[in-house]
């Protein structure tokens, strides 16, 4: 039997095998590469940095809706203090959300920010949010979070109205006390 | 039992397509074309690809079965000893690719048309959760749950089914017709699907994001649908139904939901009689609690425990309450302490520890559940 | 005949006798057989579920089953059918016809051979247990979705992922093993270009395997540890996207459907030109046909997620990408067809099982295009209509290609022929059967009933009782086959070498039964 041309082959394809295991893996990091790039699901960037000064677009103006929901066994009441804005492109606003805690302990919380229309993610940066860090609440203690952002002057002209949405998902590790 | 509601004579009758049971009157073959601009569109390029693959498989199947009678071996047929010819190969992979071609035209033009992103009118939030949905119309301030209204009995064929079994709803979405609507779906819980096939709408339900969708309505009617994705015990039972209405109509229908919620809010700080209460409870219950603990309050142990005659719904009220508003960590208990108002857990409380011979006399009024909200 | 052989070969030996003989073979026709046993015991495990969800949906309003379980019998039908029916029955397949076709002794790596079929048992115990654990088995679907199998799921997913794991390894160290045979031990003389197509279907097959599984592994192992080690791959509170397991899913699933149909292409493609006594027409673009719709399977996966909200880009390049596989796969019908055309044809039982294949799977393919077709895809997704093309590819495809296999080799197999009246009466009730369970399907899906639901409206009432009863015809008929087989190898008439008129091919040069051992010195190949 041709043994070393046997051990070669079954060596290619036990590499391949781990190989395309690995790959599996790596399809993360690229479905999130893709995600950055095409704003695939409506997933918004991270804390955005200003360089230079920002002139806005007088010429018109974006709607912006915020909406909320809470994701299963989250009973923390979460809204946004104002549902729709209208924003001049290249202007820095800032809006709030309320979230409170009417539970008997204290709970941590993750807001999921999602844009849509997903074309326009990539036009939509946020200075500061609070989804950026999670949130903890004492028992009936109640917060105002901000979020401070601009929709950027480039945004194609056919896209007038932005909704952005938070989910607030329940953080399993309850605070020792 | 009458001949024509035994099961074998209803199964001949329906093999032979003559059955006279009355859904007959609602059968279809196929897709229905809709009553949107997009859903005509997507109807007749379905009906196109339909016809092609027809043709295509007249032709193929023709020659294959012109061979299987013709060129068998007990008429005497003698094989031919032709084979392999690039020529021949070459044109049946050309002339598929150019139908594919002619197919993927006017299917690119109507997904194109589907991506259109003009503003809509009327934005409406869809959130899906186990097993029901919920609509937030956001230029207006309201929502509302909505839930499947088949009795349970119908579903255990303890009654007879009603004409739009499974497919009926306690609140119905509302739209108006000839404007655009533009739906953001999204869900709490598990994947879920919004499906209306007259709308020719269907979009995944995501937790987490929100997905858009948009529909302009051409004619006032009633459109059923269902949850579309695998999402769980129920994912047969949360239908959906969308009300189309001329524009002032829905003008109207707008406005007494907005004078409803004032009135809701009013109802919260009155007190109310236990009648009432029970009353109120009972349809709470039905539509909220019987599909796990069972219109008898007997459950389905292990998974969904009985209500009737347990330690929860006899004991320490405060612990009651606080259990239907928060839920219960790790179980399927969900907290419905935002989704039900104050006066529908007051009453399905009371209802709770009153029903099937729960008997304990406690009467719970809307404004102890908003004090004990506010306490928390 | 086969005794004389036998008695001749010196240096090899019989099967050992009793059970050890099964349990420590590395002999590749005895782990073939014991493959295909093993495929039509979970044929039988995985129909009965089919008939519980048939029964449950004879008629509207819940009956028989909770919608619980109901689920639970849709995932661990579609898991069993696909890793414990068709699968391993084409492992078997390849088992037994990959070394007599080509000329080898056996398998190349014949005790990696032994222990690839035998962990196959122990993943299948493993996934069935958790039917009596308390959660139940698995219920969120074949394609288990984030994250109803993640969050949402029964304790029991834990098994289910190791179960999915071990039925991994098993069906990787096979393909290993079949690729190997196939590169290193052809007999002299029989290049790749001369072998049967059955042989290059599974060699392809083999690849896409060794491509796809180990995905399969990533991704329940990110399952695993999104359940127990606290990640959040796919959840979206920790950053993750329940989305992205649909592309991962389907990265593997949808060359995962190939590896289900191809080498059912390579049965079809021996049987056709046997009862047609005339060559394959086109044996190099048949070749080249599978090799591009094996390749096309790696770039069309997201049309199984048309309705999940992807940009217009993505949406147009997957139905291009969709559209586009029609044209191989025409190919290969247009070839089957043409070798039919001007033959001389004779309907023995496989045959019969070979021509119903081309006509169904074609009728699967076309639903297959309208699929294909984004937007109308809106109206299909997640419908019974989609139900109607799979089971049109999977049942008259796969498990009619192996069911024609089986009665087109078993005399090979045992030396004896099969009762070809019986076999007729098994095809044509299988045939009408399966055509009155699935046609209608694709009749209630138009309607919008939509998939995976115990219950239904009234307007699908009939159309569900039309399907209810072919269903019960179609598992019944079963039964009658297992007959058919034991029946064969113990009683039937014997076979001659050739066993068919017009066979061509090195495994019918050799005595029927197959001896123990065979081609111990390779054969010439012109």
């Amino acid at each position: 039997m041709p043994n070393r041309t046997n051990n070669k082959v079954i060596l290619r394809l036990i590499v391949a095998v781990f190989g395309m295991f690995g790959f599996g893996f790596a399809l993360v990091p690229l479905y999130n590469v893709l995600c950055d790039v095409t704003g695939l699901n409506g997933k918004t960037a991270g804390q955005y940095e200003v360089t230079g000064t920002l002139e806005a677009d007088q010429s018109r103006f974006i709607t912006v809706q915020f909406t909320t929901s809470n994701n299963a066994e989250m009973p923390w009441e979460f809204h946004p203090k104002e549902a729709m804005i209208k924003v001049r492109p290249g202007e820095i606003n800032e809006v709030f959300f309320v979230a409170k805690n009417p539970t008997e302990h204290r709970m941590k919380a993750q807001a999921v920010p999602s844009l849509s229309p997903s074309a326009a993610v990539e036009f939509f940066n946020k200075t500061e949010c609070f989804c950026f860090t999670q949130q903890a609440l004492e028992p009936g203690e109640s917060i105002d979070m901000p979020l401070r952002f601009f929709v950027a002057r480039d945004i194609p002209e056919k896209i007038s109205k932005l909704t952005l949405s938070y989910t607030l998902f329940s953080l399993p590790e309850v605070a020792a006390n | 039992m009458p001949l024509r509601t035994m099961p074998w004579f209803r199964l001949v009758v329906g093999a032979m397509l003559l059955s006279s049971s009355s859904a007959w009157a609602e059968w279809t073959v196929n897709m229905t074309p809709g009553v949107t601009a997009i859903s005509r569109e997507i109807y007749s390029l379905h009906m196109i690809i339909f016809w092609i693959c027809v043709v295509i498989g007249v032709v193929v199947f023709g020659v294959m079965f012109w061979s299987v009678f013709a060129h068998r071996k007990s008429k005497g047929a003698k094989p031919a000893q032709f084979h392999e010819s690039t020529t021949v190969e070459l044109i049946w992979t050309t002339i598929p690719f150019v139908i594919l071609i002619a197919m993927a035209i006017p299917a690119t033009k109507t997904l194109v048309k589907i991506y259109d992103s003009k503003e809509s009118v009327i934005d409406v939030k869809i959130t899906a959760s186990q097993w029901k949905w919920r609509y937030d119309y956001l230029n207006d301030g309201f929502g509302y749950f909505s839930n499947l209204r088949t009795a349970q009995d119908e579903i255990y064929n303890k009654a007879p089914k009603g004409d739009h079994y499974l497919l009926e709803v306690d609140e119905p979405l509302v739209l108006p017709v000839n404007t655009k609507v533009r739906f953001l779906i999204t869900a709490s819980d598990v994947i879920h699907s919004w499906w209306v096939p007259a709308l020719a709408v269907k979009k995944d339900a995501i937790p987490g994001f929100v997905n858009e969708s948009w529909t302009i309505i051409d004619e006032p009617g009633i459109y059923r649908g269902q949850c579309a994705e695998l999402c769980g015990k129920d994912h047969g039972f949360m239908p959906i139904v969308v009300i189309a209405k001329e524009q002032a109509e829905y003008d109207a229908w707008v406005a007494s939901r907005k004078t409803a919620a004032a009135q809701e809010n009013e109802l919260k700080g009155k007190e109310l009689s236990k009648d009432e209460l029970m009353e109120r409870g009972g349809k709470t219950y039905a539509t909220f609690c019987a599909a796990c603990h069972n219109l008898e309050g007997t459950g389905t142990p292990p998974v969904f425990p009985a209500l009737k005659g347990s330690a929860i719904a006899l004991g320490d009220k405060n612990a009651h309450i606080n259990l239907v508003l928060n839920g219960k960590a790790g179980t399927a208990m969900a907290a419905f302490g935002a989704q039900l108002s104050e006066v529908d857990l007051a009453a399905v409380i009371t209802y709770e520890r009153n029903a099937w011979g729960n008997d304990t006399g406690d009467v719970i009024q809307p404004a102890e559940i908003a004090k004990l909200k506010a306490a928390q | 005949m086969s005794a004389v052989l036998e008695t001749h070969n010196h240096d090899h030996h019989g099967p050992a006798k009793g059970l050890m003989r099964w349990v420590f073979t590395t002999n590749h026709k005895d782990i073939g057989t014991l493959y295909l046993w093993f495929s039509f015991t979970m044929f039988l495990v995985g129909g009965c579920m089919a008939m519980v969800i048939r029964a449950e949906l004879f008629q509207p309003g819940l009956q028989i089953v909770r919608p619980e379980f109901f689920n639970q019998m849709t995932t661990m039908h579609g898991l069993i059918m696909v890793f414990g029916a068709v699968m391993p029955a084409f492992v078997g397949l390849a088992n037994w016809l990959v070394p007599m076709m080509i000329g080898a002794p056996d398998m190349a790596l014949p005790r990696l051979n032994n222990l690839s079929f035998w962990i196959l048992p122990f993943a299948f115990l493993l996934l069935l247990s958790t039917l009596f654990m308390e959660g139940g088995a698995p219920n969120f679907g074949w394609t288990f979705y984030a994250p109803l199998s993640t969050t949402y799921a029964p304790k029991t997913v834990t098994f289910f992922i190791f179960g999915v794991h071990i039925m991994g390894a098993s069906s990787i160290m096979g393909a290993i093993n079949i690729i190997a045979t196939i590169l290193n031990l052809r007999a002299p003389g029989m290049t790749l270009m001369k072998m049967p197509l059955f042989v290059w279907t599974w060699l392809i097959t083999a690849y896409l395997l060794i491509a796809v599984m180990p995905v399969l592994a990533g991704v329940v192992t990110m399952m695993l540890m999104d359940i127990h080690f606290g990640t959040s791959f796919f959840s979206a509170a920790g950053g993750g996207d329940p989305v992205l397991f649909q592309h991962v899913f389907w990265f593997f699933g949808h060359p995962e459907v190939y590896i289900m149909i191809l080498p059912a292409f390579g049965v079809v493609s021996q049987i056709i030109p046997t009862f047609s006594r005339k060559r394959l027409f086109g044996y190099t673009s048949m070749v080249y046909a599978t090799a591009s719709i094996a390749f096309l399977s790696f770039i069309v996966w997201a049309h199984h997620m048309f309705t999940v909200g992807m940009p217009l880009a993505g949406e147009l390049f997957f139905m291009y990408a969709t559209m586009l596989i029609a044209v191989p796969t025409g190919v290969k019908v247009f070839n089957w067809v043409t070798t039919m055309f001007r033959g001389s044809l004779s309907f023995e039982t496989p045959m019969l099982f070979a021509v119903s294949f081309v006509v169904l799977f074609t009728i699967g393919g076309f639903s297959g295009l309208m699929l294909a077709i984004a937007p109308a895809d809106f109206q299909y997704h997640d419908t019974y209509f989609v139900v109607a093309h799979f089971h049109y590819v999977l049942v008259p495809g796969a498990i009619f290609g192996i069911m024609g296999a089986v009665y087109y080799w078993l005399p090979k197999w045992c030396g004896n022929m099969y009762n070809e009246t019986l076999g007729k009466v098994h095809f044509w009730l299988s045939f009408i059967g399966m055509n009155l369970a699935f046609f209608p399907m694709h009749f209630v899906g138009l309607a919008g009933m939509p998939r995976r639901i115990p219950d239904y409206a009234l307007q699908f009432a009939d159309f569900n009782r039309i399907s209810s009863v072919g269903a019960f015809m179609f598992g019944a008929t079963q039964l009658l086959f297992l007959y058919i087989v034991i029946n064969t190898i113990r009683s039937g008439k014997p076979a001659t070498a050739q066993v068919w008129e017009g066979t061509d091919g090195l495994e019918w040069t050799i005595p029927s039964p197959a001896p123990y051992h065979t081609f111990t010195t390779p054969p010439e190949v012109k």
